[in-house]
């Protein structure tokens, strides 16, 4: 009778290895890829553009390659360390932690994981003081759009006046709106660049108000960053002057006021990423995106822009690629100048 | 700064009082029959949805303010079955309330909306004839949206409802002694489940002119706060509709004159500009403390047993 249970006991064990042995090969097939971001993942802006990228990459390697779990909305940085924990516990491959505020916590639970991939951004700083090497760091050089925003918004306004609806005046958004400042100013010096910070990246109703003050101020034509901007962008709808935006396209729903946007596309560094990752390389490198590659300027199709504006465009893209236009808060403005041999 | 942008500041201060003008109100009239309702911001937030998604849907912002008060007055019911009939403590019932209205807005949001769109039929300014060409008030006072119309005009109807109508003694009979109240035949429960209505409804106003005439958006946590300013505004306004007036013009004037400074280049940091106005509501709060005594309902915060009177 006993030999007959072990030997069923032994049989059940060997069943439950088969199964769960098998699934576990199945899982370690797919690669787990976890984004855990400050706001919505449809905010039409920072989330947004690497929940779209995200994505992207998975309908191009295959759902059945490549798991995807989104989790929004963790500006709290405590709640967002618990959740990289928690995603690197179950054995996910990557996981992203998408703000500049995640990464002293990041880089401690990177430190408990060393099988795991993290990658953080905005930012340069892979962990390589603190030892680390499963970390990535990516960042946007969004100064670089902000100035051929800038170039475009200078000329299209009638008023000379622009207005900037800003979340807060560092990082990103401080690279984007002093690469605007400075675009409009270069194409047209007198022109009146006006700023406010709400500082929140949240705060609709404070963006809208904003938008209405520089409005009354005489602003044509506003930009602004961060996921509180569809207010201000209803507010120059209304008063029928123009939008430019920043980090993920909004034309939708707004086709007679957006020119362009500039587009934060992270598809190329998640692409990298994964190969590096598949190299046996789990991190130690940062990565921009810049104008070069994988910043794209976004014309609205809908909205019939002047043929010079949008001449004026291609011609500072071309003119940052090539480093004769260096937008400040470039890493170039440390560089020394390329100067023609004289 | 010149006197006309002095103008323009106050014009566009009053009109962004209007959300915490309603909240508050409504607020008011919960405190004043002893019920403290923290969920205002969640009320706020499902009418804000509520009236955009039927604005957006049938083009009418008038039917989208109507579901959104009919949303706030489910909201108030659900504060005033747990709050009063089964006694739950206020505080976390409205914390709950919050919780439960941010999660549903947020999760209705991205099922039946998905991505932030503007409304075309929003509330736009309404002139009224001849009064908005008055100087100086005319812009002011009779150049709004219909939700600003709306909200300060019930600021006197609050008053008279809370001071000279039946009704209002009963409310604030149960704020202040429900077992008195009681015995003389009031019906505590009654009464503080119409306030809670009440509230809710306009909590639910609030968060419809939020969405329908201050930003014409619906984005989740749009309200980022307000409702819990619009409970502080209460008791900064001495449980009356006056004083919450008072509190909420202040408030958002400021805000407003903290967004004017900015554009006009005035270097002072922005983020020491931002606190303005939570620095000005704090001492007006501490002045206005002590210029009247009349001060909290005696029952606020405590549920109501008859057995324990």
């Amino acid at each position: 009778m006993n030999k007959r249970w072990i030997a069923f006991l032994m049989a059940a064990a060997l069943v439950a290895a088969l199964v769960l042995g098998g699934g576990a090969a199945q899982a370690q097939d797919k690669l787990r890829i976890a984004l855990i971001s400050p706001s919505a993942q449809n905010d039409l802006a920072w989330s947004q553009s690497m929940a779209d990228a995200l994505k992207a990459v998975q309908a191009e390697l295959g759902a059945d390659k490549v798991e995807l779990t989104i989790s929004e909305n963790l500006f709290r940085v405590p709640d967002a360390a618990a959740a990289m924990r928690d995603y690197a516990a179950q054995g996910y491959d990557i996981v992203i932690a998408h703000g500049t505020q995640y990464g002293a916590s990041m880089f401690e639970v990177a430190a408990e994981f060393p099988e795991v991939t993290f990658a953080w951004g905005t930012a340069s700083d892979y962990g390589e003081e603190e030892g680390l090497t499963n970390v990535f760091a990516y960042e946007a050089r969004a100064e670089e759009g902000g100035y051929v925003n800038g170039v475009m918004a200078a000329l299209l306004s009638k008023s000379g006046v622009l207005g900037v609806v800003g979340p807060v005046n560092a990082g990103d958004a401080k690279l984007y709106i002093d690469g605007f400042t400075a675009g409009a100013k270069a194409t047209k010096p007198d022109i009146d660049v006006k700023v406010i910070f709400t500082e929140s990246f949240g705060d609709t109703a404070k963006a809208t108000e904003s938008a209405k003050t520089l409005i009354s101020q005489g602003a044509d034509v506003l930009t602004g960053s961060a996921q509180q901007v569809p207010g201000a962008i209803t507010e120059i709808q209304a008063a029928k002057g123009f939008w430019f935006g920043t980090q993920t396209d909004q034309a939708a729903g707004w086709e007679d006021t957006v020119v362009c946007v500039q587009v934060f596309d992270w598809t190329g560094v998640i692409k990298e990423i994964i190969a590096l990752r598949e190299a046996g390389t789990l991190g130690g490198k940062a990565f921009a995106i810049s104008l070069e590659s994988g910043l794209t300027m976004k014309f609205n199709e809908k909205l019939s822009i002047p043929d010079a504006v949008k001449q004026a465009a291609e011609e500072t893209i071309n003119a940052i690629i090539a480093g004769e236009i260096i937008p400040p808060g470039s890493p170039r403005e440390l560089e020394p100048a390329a100067t023609p041999d004289n | 700064m010149t006197p006309e942008q002095v103008l323009q500041i106050a014009a566009q201060g009053v009109a962004a009082a209007t959300p915490y003008l309603l909240a508050a109100l409504g607020e008011t009239f919960g405190q004043r029959a002893g019920v403290f309702n923290l969920g205002v911001d969640g009320v706020m937030l499902m009418g804000a949805f509520g009236g955009f998604y039927v604005a957006l849907q049938t083009g009418s912002p008038l039917l989208g303010v109507a579901v959104a008060m009919l949303i706030g007055a489910l909201m108030g019911i659900l504060m005033a079955v747990s709050s009063v009939t089964l006694k739950a403590p206020q505080g976390i019932s409205g914390i709950g309330l919050y919780m439960f209205g941010l999660g549903l807005s947020t999760l209705l949001f991205e099922t039946l909306v998905r991505s932030p769109v503007p409304l075309r039929t929003g509330f736009d300014r309404v002139p009224i004839p001849i009064l908005s060409d008055l100087p100086i008030l005319g812009n002011i006072a009779f150049n709004q949206n219909v939700m600003v119309y709306a909200a300060f005009l019930l600021v006197p109807m609050a008053w008279f409802v809370l001071n000279k109508t039946v009704f209002g003694l009963n409310i604030r009979a149960v704020g202040q002694n429900p077992q008195a109240a009681d015995s003389l035949g009031i019906n505590v429960d009654r009464v503080r489940y119409l306030a809670l209505i009440i509230g809710g409804v306009l909590g639910g106003a609030a968060g419809a002119s939020l969405s329908l005439a201050q930003t014409k958006i619906f984005q989740e946590n749009m309200t980022n706060g307000i409702g819990f300013i619009a409970v502080a505004l209460v008791y900064f306004g001495g449980w009356s509709p006056m004083g919450v007036m008072f509190g909420a013009l202040l408030f958002s004037i400021v805000t407003t004159l903290q967004l004017w400074l900015q554009a006009l280049g005035v270097q002072i940091s922005p983020s020491l500009i931002t606190m303005l106005p939570s620095v000005m509501t704090i001492v007006a709060l501490i002045i206005a403390v002590r210029l009247y005594r009349t001060g909290t309902p005696a029952a606020l915060g405590k549920p109501y047993r008859r057995d324990e009177a």
